[in-house]
């Protein structure tokens, strides 16, 4: 029997549903590793397709330093190319790589496993999912060989501009992007279903709301912004969409396009805006909280400590959530709104920052007097912190309207949002998937190269962006193929942005040592404990590692505590499972099991 | 974004109450010995129905965002055409209430076992639905051969936006009542569809629902919409 808990009172019966049926385990090759339904296949189907197309926006994000850092010394890259690259490399690392990396990679994986369900509820539309999530990333790569190439009119696609002639990629690049963005989503929202419907209806015994690992928390909350916030943007792209088709006038208002009169009439450019922003910022919160998740339980399992706050997390994550979806507004201050609009949405801004900043605090006590492991997933996770908290502190500056219009449209910004939107959950993504390697693979990585990719990411990423404010203070604007002799952008710029172009290829080029560490320690690395870290969250309790197939095998485990029993007192071990009862804990002498009676 | 903000306050509202019936008093720190040994309770929902809600919480939004897109549009334009109201406009709207009732019937007929009945209703309901999509093509035409085309008119624009996403969602209905009686055609037995017919008709209730209110931002109640927008 499967097991499903409706009451989080841990002394509730159980509520019990049907066994799931799963799909028949396939031996085929085809079966078995391509037209899958098992969630953990499909999970590293979406990690192989999502970090295969964001190095593809890895290399983009090269070609415009290479512009930026050395002007006119590489032919190959002209106005258009650079804008295109500037285009491609937002709306991939964003949607393509970060949220189909957290959400179906990610939440393919440790949704079933760490809630003790045998896989996802629903599998056939789980696999469909991934497949759909491919077609896009099809798309968009088949947009790279449209005549006149992908999108040049920004990662935002703002409309008159994305579709005016003159913008690279007019013809079939936007029409493609739009295409596989719609694609995505449609995609996503068969994803999403599942990995809401299994965390809430396929629990096992034991595993009330209030024991889930805060990962959990995380991923289903980012999945329930994802799936209302998507149709934002799944509505503006299908607009857009008829706009550029068929003439409509959603958006577009009456436009001389190089002294001719265009078709469209009365169209509002600022709905699209309202409508990208609707999605865009819960997007930010997407890709975050996630991250959020997965840091604190890489932070408690490595510090050896129970996370401090385990329900003031919870309710952080869920008002987060719940606030993300009036804050849109902060990125349209200079679209000549509302002083009053703008007073109401700083307002907001700032208010999202109180749980922001208690999960911070909480990550910090959670560490303070810890039996610290600097393993290589603990330094990833320590450096989220302080990426994060760098990130999330210009946030502050930018979220308020006087500082912001300043500020707006210059590389302050794009230092900000990198630091906290770029590596910060780059952070925890390497930090999780060296975590969770030994389980996925059954292999243990390189822990030297594991170290050296750390601090040649964490330190270049420094030299990357902390310099950016500094251009971004000076008011130098983002977008810009060249800048030529500009009176206010002073010649310490260009050092500047020579130096950051080298520490970018570095940290670009350490990537292949990460890749090659996971490669080479998959084929010949050694062979992984089932549970090297000691974690207490069900995953790491399977009876094979990998887990086969149906996960638990004959019996789905029951969970007797919340997943963060570290370091408890009297306890001979530091970490106590959560599928082991109270009278199987080996008590040091002296010490009797705590349990509820 | 009123409208769709009102939704989701409700919906944000609704869960975080849920959750603190779920949270207050618990003590997620305390290890619990009883949990196995405790007799177990039958589930009131499946998977299905909670699947169900959640897609029709999506549904919403989608619907939910492209109205308020058409409200913000409305308030952007100094002025407007409003769509006629033709009859094929009611006649389609009365073939989608046939269907929906139709499927209540078949649910009905599920529960009761009546596999006369159930063909009949689901057959009804299938055929309607079919017509009111190609009703919709029809009403679309009609529309464009009276000169409210889609790139002259943005009422005509949003008309077929939407008018389309709801027959997207329709077919995505139909499909699943295909899945529906090839079961039955394997052999499944009619009261193991009972679930899925239900949830089928529940489906058709709320995309007649939504269409009610397409309805009536799109064509009767633009005029004091629109005058509400521009106030």
């Amino acid at each position: 029997m499967a097991h499903s808990i409706y009451d989080a009172v841990s002394t509730a019966p159980p509520a019990e549903g049907p066994e799931m049926e799963l799909p028949p385990h396939a031996h085929s090759f085809i079966g078995k590793y391509v037209f899958c339904q098992d969630a953990k296949v499909i999970a590293i189907q979406y990690a192989i397709t999502a970090t295969a197309i964001g190095l593809v926006a890895l290399a983009l994000s090269i070609v415009m330093r290479l512009q930026l850092g050395f002007p006119d010394s590489f032919s190959l890259i002209d106005p258009s190319n650079y804008l295109q690259a500037v285009s491609m490399h937002g709306m991939i690392m964003v949607v393509y790589l970060l949220t189909a990396l957290f959400l179906g990679g990610f939440g393919n994986y440790l949704i079933p496993l760490m809630v003790g369900a045998r896989d996802m509820v629903f599998p056939w539309l789980n696999m469909m999912s991934f497949w759909i999530y491919l077609l896009a990333v099809l798309v968009l790569v088949a947009s790279f060989f449209a005549p006149g190439g992908p999108t040049g009119g920004g990662w935002t696609l703002y409309p008159p501009q994305v579709v005016s002639p003159g913008t690279p990629g007019v013809g079939g690049g936007i029409i493609l992007m739009l295409v596989s963005l719609g694609l995505f989503i449609i995609g996503f929202t068969m994803g999403g279903l599942n990995y809401v419907v299994t965390v809430l209806q396929a629990r096992t015994r034991g595993m009330t709301l209030m024991r889930m690992p805060l990962t959990v928390w995380g991923i289903f909350m980012a999945t329930v912004l994802a799936l209302l916030a998507f149709p934002a943007l799944f509505v503006a792209a299908l607009m857009m969409l008829l706009d550029h088709t068929i003439g409509t006038s959603f958006f577009l208002p009456s436009m001389l396009n190089l002294g001719e009169q265009s078709e469209h009439s009365g169209g509002s450019p600022l709905l699209f805006q309202h409508l990208f922003w609707f999605f865009g910022h819960p997007e930010v919160y997407i890709v975050a909280l996630p991250a959020f998740g997965i840091v604190s339980d890489l932070i408690a399992t490595h510090a050896r400590r129970n996370i401090f706050g385990y329900r003031m997390m919870v309710w952080a994550i869920i008002a987060i959530g719940a606030l993300s979806f009036v804050v849109w507004a902060h990125h349209m201050y200079v679209s000549g709104m509302n002083p009053y609009f703008g007073f109401l949405f700083a307002t907001t801004t700032l208010i999202i920052a109180v749980p922001t900043a208690i999960k911070v605090y909480n990550w910090v006590l959670t560490l303070w007097r810890g039996n610290i492991r600097l393993t290589v997933p603990m330094l990833f996770a320590i450096g989220f912190i302080f990426t994060f908290v760098n990130g999330g502190l210009t946030g502050l500056f930018l979220g308020n309207v006087t500082v912001d219009v300043p500020l707006s449209d210059t590389y302050f910004v794009v230092a900000h949002f990198h630091m906290v939107m770029a590596v910060a959950p780059i952070m925890v993504i390497f930090g999780a998937i060296y975590h969770w390697y030994p389980k996925i693979t059954g292999r243990m990585f390189n822990e030297t190269a594991g170290k050296i990719h750390f601090w040649m990411t964490f330190l270049g990423t420094y030299a990357i962006y902390y310099p950016m404010h500094y251009i971004g203070f000076e008011g130098v604007p983002r977008r810009y193929y060249a800048y030529g002799e500009t009176a206010f952008i002073s010649d310490s710029v260009q050092t500047l942005n020579a130096f950051i172009t080298i520490a970018a290829i570095v940290v670009a080029v350490t990537q292949i040592l990460f890749i090659f560490n996971l490669v080479w320690s998959w084929l010949y690395g050694d062979e992984a404990d089932p549970n090297p870290w000691k974690a207490t969250t069900l995953e790491w309790q399977t009876p094979h590692n990998p887990p086969q197939h149906g996960n638990f095998g004959p019996e789905l485990p029951v969970v007797y505590r919340w997943p963060y029993d570290y370091s408890v007192p009297g306890a001979k071990d530091d970490f106590i499972p959560q599928n082991v009862p109270p009278e199987q804990v080996e008590m040091l002498p002296g010490y009797a099991p705590a349990a509820k009676s | 974004m009123t409208i769709t903000l009102a939704f989701l306050a409700l919906l944000m509202a609704a869960f975080a109450g849920w959750l603190v019936r779920q949270s207050v008093g618990v003590q997620p720190w305390i290890a619990d010995s009883q949990i196995a040994a405790l007799p177990p309770q039958q589930v009131s929902l499946t998977a299905s129905p909670v699947g169900l809600a959640v897609f029709l919480a999506v549904v919403t939004s989608v619907f939910g965002l492209t109205i308020s897109a058409y409200v913000m549009r409305m308030a952007a334009a100094p002025e407007w055409d409003f769509l006629p109201q033709p009859p094929l406009l009611w006649i389609n709207g009365a073939l989608l209430v046939l269907a929906s009732l139709a499927l209540q019937t078949a649910w009905s007929a599920a529960r009761q076992a009546n596999a006369q009945r159930f063909a009949q209703s689901l057959g009804f309901g299938a055929a309607c639905t079919v017509a009111f999509i190609a009703g919709q093509v029809l009403l679309w035409r009609e529309l464009s051969g009276a000169g409210y085309s889609m790139a002259r008119y943005v009422g005509s624009a949003f008309f077929v936006l939407m008018g389309a996403l709801h027959a997207l969602h329709m077919l995505g209905g139909l499909y699943a009542l295909l899945r529906v009686v090839l079961r039955l055609q394997r052999g499944v037995a009619l009261p193991q569809v009972r679930e899925a017919v239900g949830l089928c008709a529940i489906y058709w209730h709320y995309l007649l629902l939504v269409w009610a209110v397409l309805f009536t931002v799109l064509f009767v109640g633009a005029e004091p919409l629109y005058a509400w927008c521009r106030s």
